[in-house]
C-alpha cells in the first residue's frame, strides 16, 4: 500500500454520485433502506476505492491474493451495488434492475445470480461476522496474507450470533480481520439506545479482546486515515474493530436526524429535493 | 433370499470419525469444527493429528455455521460437528442463507440423531432434522444405516461441492455393509429383491426392515428392502421401479412422519404410481427417556412394527 494521501476531491465526487444512485435505485422500485445506504458511503466507497486489493475484471468466489469484503447489514445494498458497479465488478446500467424480476441486484445481496463481487448472501441480521472470521481463518490457513473487512449495524449487534463470533475470533487469534460498526445509533423501531441500547460498545469488544478504534464514517480522509491505521494493527495477535460513527440518511437534509429513512423510499417530490442536494458527478446510471 | 449377518455392534458416529480422520490425511482442504461435543462426535482422532485443520468453537452452533460458510471462500471443505438438534434446528437460519442459498460446501455432519440418542430425553432426541434439511434448495440429505456406510458417506460427501446434512446416530448398532463399499450419492441399495411389499428403510431402521423381511419370509412373504441413504436427492427411479413390481409400500425411519422419508417417497408415488403406503414413522409426538431399544419398541419403531406394516400395505391391495 502506497503511503500517499489519495485524491479525497475524487473520492468525494465518487460518493456524490453514489449517493444519487442510492436514491433513484430505491425511487424506482419504491422500495429499499436509504438510510443506513447514504449514511455507509464514504465507508464503502474509500475502502473499495483506496483501501483494498481486489481484482474486480475478474471476481472469484475464493478472492485467494484478494482483500475481501463481507456485508453483513445486508439491507443497505443499494450502496453496496452502486459501490460495485462504480469499481467495475458489472456495468452500472445494471442498477436499473435493482429489487425488479430475473435481477442479480436482490433486495438482499445473494450469491444464487451469480452477481460479481457478492460472496454471501445477507440479510437476515447477525451472521456475517462469524462468515468474516471463517474467511479469515482459511486465508490464514492458505498463508494468503491479505485482509478481511466486514461492515455490521449497529442495531445487528443485537443478534446473538454476534456476540459469539467476537468470542471466537480472539480465541483463535484472528488478526487479519478488520470489521466496522456503522454506529448510526438508529434502527427500525426507533434509536438504539430506545430499542436495545448496546451499552459501552468500546468497553465490551475491548472486553472480548479486540483492538477497538473509531472514527468518523461521514468523512472521507477521516475513513482513509482510520483504514490505514488500522491495517497496521493487523498481524498482532487481535482482530480489530472500527465503531464508525455516522449520520443514517447522509447527503440528504431531510432524511438526517431520524430513523424514519431506515427503510422507507421517497416519493417523486422528495426525490427532486433529495437530487437537488447530490451533484451529478459522474452521470447517472 | 439374501440375509445379512452382522459380524460386530458399532456406532455410526464411529464412522464418521473413521472417515473423517482418513479424510484429513487425504485432503488437506478438510477442516474440522465441533461445538464441545468432540468425543461424542469421535472427531479425536482428526483433531489429534490434525490440530492446525481443527477448530473447537465452544457451545456456539450459530457462529460454527457460520465460520463453517466463511471458510470454504479459499477452498477449505468444513465439516461440522454437533448432534442433530444443535446442528438443525437451533441454527436453521444460518444454515438456509450462510450456506443453502450461498450454495457453500460446507458438510453438517449430525450424530446422536432421534429417538436413540435415549436416556437425555426429548431435548436432544431431534425428529424433525431431516424434514427441516430436505426442505431447504440446494441441500443433499443423507442418513446411512451403519459404521461402514456412515465412514463411506462422510469420505464420498467430501468429493461433492454443495451444502450435505450427515445425519448418524449414538447407539452402537450391527455393521453389515462391506467395508469397501463404493458410497454413491443418491443411489438407493438394493438389499434383498422381493414381489410382495417395498420397504424404503433409512438409518437404523435399515436393519430393522432387513429382519422384518426374514419374518415375512417366513410367512411366505417375499419384502423388498431397499437402503435409502440419501433422502435428498432422492432415487425416484429406484422407487417407482420397486413399486411397479410389488404394488405397495411401507417406509421406515427414525423420524417423524410428517417431513420425513415417508413423505418424500408418498410424494413419488403420488406423482408418477399411486400405491398404498404405510409409514413407520413417529407420529407427531416428541420422545422421552429411555434405552433406544425401549423407544423404539415404545414409539412403534422396532422390527415387528415393520412386519405389521408390511401385512397392511399388502391387505390394501
Amino acid at each position: 500500500m502506497l503511503d500517499v494521501m489519495p485524491d479525497i476531491d475524487r473520492l468525494e465526487k465518487l460518493c456524490s454520485q453514489v449517493r444519487r444512485d442510492i436514491v433513484r435505485m430505491v425511487h424506482a422500485v419504491s422500495s429499499g433502506h436509504p438510510g443506513g445506504s447514504l449514511g455507509c458511503t464514504d465507508f464503502l466507497v474509500t475502502l473499495y476505492g483506496e483501501i483494498m486489493k481486489h481484482d474486480p475484471q475478474n471476481f472469484s468466489m475464493d478472492g485467494i491474493g484478494e482483500d475481501v469484503f463481507f456485508l453483513s447489514n445486508g439491507h443497505i445494498s443499494p450502496v453496496w451495488y452502486s459501490v460495485l458497479s462504480h469499481e467495475g465488478y458489472f456495468d452500472r446500467s445494471e442498477l436499473a434492475t435493482f429489487r425488479k424480476l430475473d435481477s442479480r441486484l436482490q433486495g438482499h445481496p445473494a450469491t444464487e445470480e451469480g452477481l460479481p463481487g457478492v460472496r454471501m448472501a445477507s440479510g437476515s441480521l447477525g451472521q456475517g461476522l462469524s462468515v468474516a472470521v471463517g474467511a479469515a481463518l482459511t486465508k490464514r490457513l492458505n498463508g494468503d496474507d491479505r485482509l478481511v473487512y466486514s461492515l455490521h449495524g449497529d442495531g445487528e449487534l443485537q443478534e446473538g450470533q454476534i456476540w459469539e463470533a467476537a468470542m471466537s475470533a480472539p480465541h483463535h487469534k484472528v488478526d487479519n480481520l478488520i470489521a466496522t460498526i456503522d454506529y448510526n445509533g438508529r434502527q427500525i423501531d426507533g434509536d438504539v439506545e430506545d430499542v436495545m441500547s448496546l451499552g459501552n460498545l468500546r468497553a465490551k469488544f475491548d472486553a472480548f479482546g479486540w483492538h477497538t478504534m473509531e472514527m468518523d464514517g461521514n468523512k472521507v480522509e477521516a475513513v482513509y486515515n482510520t483504514l490505514t491505521e488500522a491495517r497496521s494493527h493487523t498481524g498482532k495477535g487481535k482482530p480489530i474493530v472500527i465503531l464508525m460513527r455516522t449520520e443514517m440518511g447522509q447527503g440528504v437534509d431531510f432524511m438526517m436526524g431520524t430513523h424514519k429513512w431506515h427503510g422507507v423510499a421517497p416519493n417523486n417530490e422528495q426525490l427532486e429535493n433529495a437530487l437537488s442536494q447530490l451533484e451529478e458527478t459522474l452521470g447517472d446510471y | 433370499m439374501t440375509t445379512y449377518t452382522a459380524t460386530e455392534q458399532k456406532d455410526t458416529r464411529s464412522g464418521f470419525g473413521a472417515g473423517l480422520l482418513e479424510l484429513g490425511r487425504q485432503n488437506t482442504d478438510v477442516v474440522g469444527l465441533c461445538a464441545d461435543l468432540t468425543g461424542s462426535l469421535k472427531m479425536n482422532a482428526f483433531a489429534d493429528e490434525f490440530p492446525e485443520r481443527f477448530f473447537q468453537v465452544g457451545v456456539a452452533e450459530a457462529n460454527m455455521i457460520g465460520l463453517a460458510a466463511g471458510m470454504t471462500i479459499g477452498g477449505k471443505i468444513p465439516f461440522t460437528g454437533t448432534f442433530a438438534n444443535f446442528s438443525t434446528g437451533r441454527v436453521y437460519d444460518q444454515i438456509r442463507q450462510s450456506v443453502a442459498y450461498s450454495e457453500k460446501n460446507v458438510k453438517i455432519c449430525a450424530s446422536h440423531a432421534g429417538l436413540t440418542l435415549g436416556e437425555d430425553g426429548a431435548t436432544h432426541q431431534i425428529l424433525e432434522d431431516l424434514g427441516l434439511m430436505k426442505m431447504l434448495p440446494n441441500m443433499t440429505v443423507i442418513n446411512p444405516c451403519d459404521f461402514n456406510q456412515t465412514k463411506a458417506a462422510t469420505l464420498a460427501i467430501a468429493n461433492h461441492h454443495g451444502p450435505v446434512y450427515l445425519r448418524f446416530g449414538r447407539p452402537k448398532v450391527p455393521n453389515f455393509t462391506p467395508a469397501d463399499q463404493k458410497f454413491e450419492i443418491g443411489k438407493a441399495l438394493h438389499l434383498v429383491e422381493g414381489t410382495d411389499v417395498s420397504i424404503f428403510a433409512t438409518g437404523h431402521l435399515v436393519w430393522k426392515a432387513l429382519k422384518a423381511s426374514e419374518i415375512l419370509a417366513e410367512k411366505g412373504i417375499r419384502a423388498e428392502v431397499i437402503n435409502i441413504h440419501t433422502i435428498k436427492p432422492l432415487d425416484t427411479e429406484a422407487v417407482i421401479a420397486s413399486v411397479s413390481k410389488t404394488k405397495c409400500v411401507v417406509t421406515a425411519e427414525e423420524h417423524q412422519r410428517n417431513g420425513g422419508l415417508g413423505d418424500s417417497i408418498a410424494q413419488v408415488l403420488g406423482r408418477h404410481f399411486p400405491a398404498p403406503i404405510e409409514m413407520v414413522a413417529v407420529d407427531d409426538q416428541f420422545g422421552e427417556s429411555g434405552t433406544p431399544d425401549q423407544l423404539l419398541a415404545k414409539y412403534g419403531l422396532d422390527t415387528p412394527d415393520v412386519v405389521q406394516a408390511a401385512e397392511r400395505a399388502i391387505g390394501r391391495k
